[in-house]
């Protein structure tokens, strides 16, 4: 990981660990403190901070494992979440507010109300999702 | 409204950010969903919820909440309690309901937050 005080030069790569209930959420805490340091708008920061955040939770709800990479790119903040299977059935449901197929557990910890993807989407200037077997990919940009 | 005050219309014990209770607050939350939580945009907001585990802290620390009021006499766990330390937010366990404790704070004057839509 590099954490330049450039802006420009921010790359952030992290490994999101399936069913890892205890450190979900470490991730985009990390992703925001490094943010502020570098003088970035707090609203673009919160943005951020919940696209990330849903993301994070999703692939430890949802997947076998996977990864986040944030990067600043002119005025853009470019994030891709990527995670290994079993994918999303049909996405169009998934981008439906309230629609989740979360598992009781889940839902115990204040998730699983089918507002993840609704939220990531609502946050971003641009956003991307492909989903296979083998696996789901979000691509989100944030302008500042 | 001074989180103190808050402290002290909900009966509430604290927990955790005893040194915060004289921050201003200008609105309140309640639910025990924390992706509605997430769509929240007020910045000096404080959430009333039920659910009693470390996400809560996670989501005060990604959306900048300043304080956390368990409702119905929650005690949280020790992983909770430091995660909040860690993150220094505010946290108070009160015996009221969801709904008495936010009827109290409202007829009070502290306002529900404004939603971004």
């Amino acid at each position: 990981m590099n954490n330049s005080k450039d802006k420009n030069k921010i790359k952030l790569e992290y490994s999101i660990i399936s069913n890892d209930f205890k450190r979900a959420g470490e991730t985009s805490s990390n992703i925001k403190s490094i943010l502020k340091k570098v003088g970035i708008d707090n609203k673009v920061i919160r943005k951020v901070a919940i696209v990330t955040y849903e993301a994070e939770m999703n692939i430890v709800i949802h997947s076998y494992g996977g990864n986040i990479k944030l990067m600043v790119e002119g005025n853009n903040i470019i994030i891709n979440a990527y995670d290994k299977g079993p994918g999303i059935e049909d996405i169009s449901l998934a981008m439906k507010e309230g629609y989740s197929t979360a598992t009781d557990e889940v839902r115990e910890l204040g998730f699983g109300a089918g507002m993840g993807l609704p939220n990531i989407k609502k946050c971003s200037d641009y956003f991307k999702i492909e989903s296979s077997t083998e696996g789901t990919r979000l691509l989100i940009k944030i302008s500042f | 409204m001074k989180l103190r005050e808050i402290q002290n219309i909900l009966g509430a014990e604290v927990i955790t950010g005893e040194d915060f209770l004289n921050k201003d607050i200008q609105s309140a939350f309640g639910s025990d969903l924390m992706s509605d939580v997430l769509t929240l945009v007020d910045e000096k907001a404080i959430l009333l919820t039920g659910l009693n585990n470390p996400q809560i802290i996670r989501t005060a620390e990604i959306i900048d909440l300043f304080a956390i009021i368990l409702v119905r006499g929650k005690t949280p766990e020790e992983d909770l309690i430091k995660l909040a330390e860690e993150k220094k937010v505010t946290l108070m366990t009160t015996n009221h309901t969801l709904y008495t404790a936010s009827g109290l704070l409202y007829s009070n004057g502290l306002r529900g937050v404004k939603l971004d839509e």
